[in-house]
């Protein structure tokens, strides 16, 4: 009995990643956009976005929102001249204006370490508990939240978790673009974890409402009114771009 | 009587030539008549508001396993009409849904419960006694899971009464899908309908959108759909294995299966550009086709999978702490699955053979001659030799259809405008069960209306039923051996 337990465990073979701040990922994975200073269509550049994540400015030089952006990657299938997604993963910020990606410019996305409370590094820089919260989330974030703790990935290996309680974490991680019928709930949860806490926002939803911006039975109070401490773009986001914002946060 | 009209899955039909039933009476005997059948079930029924001011009509969509069709028709009411419920279990929800849109009540339906409005003020089904007790759960579970309101009446550790409060998820995509956008961005919506289910969503998405333009899909868009289904359907149910080997404290399991899971997903992303499938499948075209060097990779993905997989699942069927803890719990009968009109996975694990892969074949199915894989004790351990069995006839499936794939053959085709005045459903087998899609245009050839329907919509009543009798700690096994979807239902 035992001995057939321990041939499949050697039959793994080693499945963690090393290092989830420097592996690379496999595929065509669409992280952070690229746009050139190449001239096109402008008009015709930012109505190709279905989201509206792409802005012209006064002087023509266009820009992208990752809070905004599904990552359908339709904008660099349509103008590939112009943006091309890489594969970096590392894309959160503390700072929402931190997601816009500017033309002509190709460089790490800044955390934005100078908005990040003191408090955080200092009290979770060693053990990190958080609530999930999902407020009318797809299942495609809350998917991914719960993959950082397999053993592919392992996000444990760092004492960051999702724990069951309110009251046993340090800071809620909210997943869709918070339905009507979940804001009460959110609020709820949010008051029971004890000071000092986080609110992490995880997604497209989350981050702008996304796909669903707009819709009558949104109630996006709750982010609006309050502070929000860190920024997970994607749709969903990977496991990769939670771990290492979650890591950045803490410092 | 009246004329009786059957269309294929994924038929466009004229608006008008949905027969229309006047009296209300025939409408409802006629609907309880005909799914006096075992081989036919009800795969849709709702209201759309009508040209004519304060008119509701109500359009009923029924599955013929036999004749591989589905029955549509209709009947026109008053809003907020009085009408009689049908009688016919399976089409409470319905009813329910029908009554939160337009106000119509369905006399001697026992319980106007609100389907999709999470009123705080609900008097949930109580137990007036001292013997007994009351457990409330949710809407914020303990785990990385969706929101949903569990109410239990227990005596000691045993469920007694389980009463499921949904719609906390609601986000209105059914609004969203009829608003004017453009289809770029009702493909997004429609994918994250459900987003472990991206691709059967799409898949349906793509059908009714194709068919009401008259568009004929390539060869190679087909066989890129299917495989992408059936990767989806390996993905998940390898997943929920690990979960449900995790919710019987079972390590190795949970760490096996949840790490077999990874390499599928990172083909998808390889494929598509997403570990979920979003941006898979679009309507009119083939984002991304199979190339010989991803088939390569992918028959070499499944090779090792299979390997581990098959090591991994035939060691839980033999293991006895796992089985002693999935056997013979959570039972849902055949007599109460059919019942109440449960679909997909849930049904074929208590004996009832639901499986639009058989019943409507879509894509490539009909070439596929798919046997559903169907098990008799409707437990917990049903479900899970369901999903294992499936996850080898996937396998087969995948790699049957990689083989004939027709590389390269896709010729991109202009979309064209949608039928006015007409009406589509489009039935496809996500790894839950069937995704209904039901569409109807106007005069401009606009969506006036968009119904979705999922599997989960059927199903939740199972679980309610499964649980009964269980101990409450046997709860999370029961839920995740069904693994129903928050927001396919609460849409």
């Amino acid at each position: 009995m035992i001995l057939d337990s321990i041939k499949i465990l050697f039959h793994q073979g080693k499945q963690f990643i090393d290092d989830p701040t420097k592996v690379e990922v496999p595929g065509i994975f669409r992280g952070r956009p690229v746009i050139s200073t190449a001239s096109v269509d402008n008009e015709a550049l930012k109505g190709c976005c279905p989201l509206g994540a792409i802005s012209i400015d006064a002087e023509g030089k266009a820009s992208l929102d990752m809070g905004k952006c599904a990552f359908c990657g339709l904008c660099a299938k349509k103008f590939p001249e112009k943006i091309t997604f890489t594969k970096d993963y590392k894309i959160a910020s503390a700072k929402r204006e931190n997601l816009i990606i500017h033309e002509g410019v190709d460089a790490p996305v800044d955390f934005g370490n100078e908005a990040v409370n003191p408090v955080i590094k200092k009290t979770f820089g060693k053990s990190l508990k958080l609530r999930q919260v999902s407020a009318g989330g797809d299942n495609s974030c809350e998917w991914e939240l719960g993959a950082t703790g397999n053993v592919n990935f392992d996000m444990g290996r760092y004492g960051i978790e999702f724990v069951a309680s309110p009251r046993h974490a340090d800071g809620v991680v909210i997943t869709g673009p918070v339905s009507k019928n979940m804001a009460r709930a959110l609020e709820i949860c949010y008051d029971a974890i004890p000071e000092p806490k986080i609110i992490v926002l995880a997604g497209v939803d989350a981050i702008s409402g996304g796909v669903f911006e707009g819709s009558e039975d949104l109630d996006r109070s709750f982010i609006e009114t309050h502070h929000i401490d860190l920024y997970i773009p994607g749709n969903p986001t990977h496991p990769l771009t939670i771990i290492n914002a979650l890591l950045n946060l803490r410092g | 009587m009246f004329e009786h009209l059957y269309i294929n899955n994924a038929e466009t039909i004229d608006f008008a030539a949905i027969p229309q039933i006047a009296d209300y009476g025939e409408f409802s005997s006629y609907i309880k008549e005909s799914l006096g059948s075992v081989s036919r079930h009800c795969v849709n029924f709702f209201g759309v508001e009508n040209t004519i001011a304060g008119k509701v009509i109500l359009i009923v969509c029924i599955a013929d396993d036999e004749s591989h069709k589905i029955e549509v028709f209709s009947h026109l009411c008053d809003k907020n009409a009085v009408l009689a419920h049908c009688g016919v279990a399976a089409l409470e929800r319905y009813e329910r849904e029908i009554h939160e849109n337009f106000g119509i009540t369905f006399e001697g339906h026992p319980w106007f419960k609100p389907v999709r409005t999470a009123a705080d003020d609900y008097p949930f089904y109580h137990a007036d006694s001292e013997e007994v007790h009351e457990v409330g759960v949710g809407p914020i579970h303990a785990g990385v899971i969706e929101p949903g309101h569990f109410r239990f009446i227990c005596s000691g550790e045993k469920i007694l009464h389980l009463e499921i409060m949904l719609g906390y998820q609601k986000r209105g995509v059914e609004k969203l899908l009829v608003a004017e956008a453009p289809l770029e961005k009702k493909a997004l919506t429609a994918e994250s309908i459900a987003g472990d289910s991206a691709i059967g969503y799409s898949n349906a998405f793509a059908m009714v959108n194709e068919s009401l333009c008259g568009f004929s899909p390539s060869e190679e868009m087909l066989y890129a759909r299917t495989i992408a289904g059936e990767l989806e359907r390996i993905t998940i149910h390898t997943g929920d294995l690990s979960a449900i080997c995790g919710d019987v404290a079972y390590q190795l399991g949970s760490a096996v299966f949840g790490r077999l899971r990874t390499p599928i997903i990172n083909f998808m992303q390889k494929w598509c550009g997403n570990r979920l499938g979003k941006t898979m499948v679009r309507p009119f075209g083939l984002p991304y086709a199979l190339t010989p060097s991803l088939r390569d990779d992918l028959l070499d993905t499944l090779a090792k999978f299979e390997k581990d997989f098959r090591e991994m699942s035939h060691k839980i069927r033999r293991f006895p702490s796992v089985l002693s803890r999935l056997e013979k719990t959570g039972v849902v009968t055949a007599e109460q699955a059919r019942e109440i009109g449960a679909v997909g996975m849930a049904a074929k694990s208590s004996a009832l053979c639901r499986d639009i892969r058989l019943s409507h074949p879509y894509f490539k199915y009909d070439s596929l001659t798919h046997e559903p894989i169907v098990k008799h004790h409707g437990d917990v351990y049903s479900r899970t030799c369901v999903r294992i069995e499936e996850v080898y006839q996937s396998l087969e499936y995948v790699r049957s259809l990689v083989a004939e794939y027709p590389f390269g053959t896709h010729k991109a085709q202009p979309a064209q405008n949608m039928r006015p005045n007409s009406f589509c459903i489009a039935l496809t087998e996500g790894w839950r069960g069937e995704i209904c899609h039901c569409a109807l245009t106007d005069a401009d050839g606009k969506f006036v209306s968009y119904k979705v329907c999922d599997p989960s919509f059927h199903n939740w009543m199972a679980l309610a039923l499964a649980v009964r009798g269980n101990e409450i700690s046997d709860f999370p096994i029961c839920n995740k051996s069904f693994n129903l979807s928050y927001c396919g239902h609460d849409l």
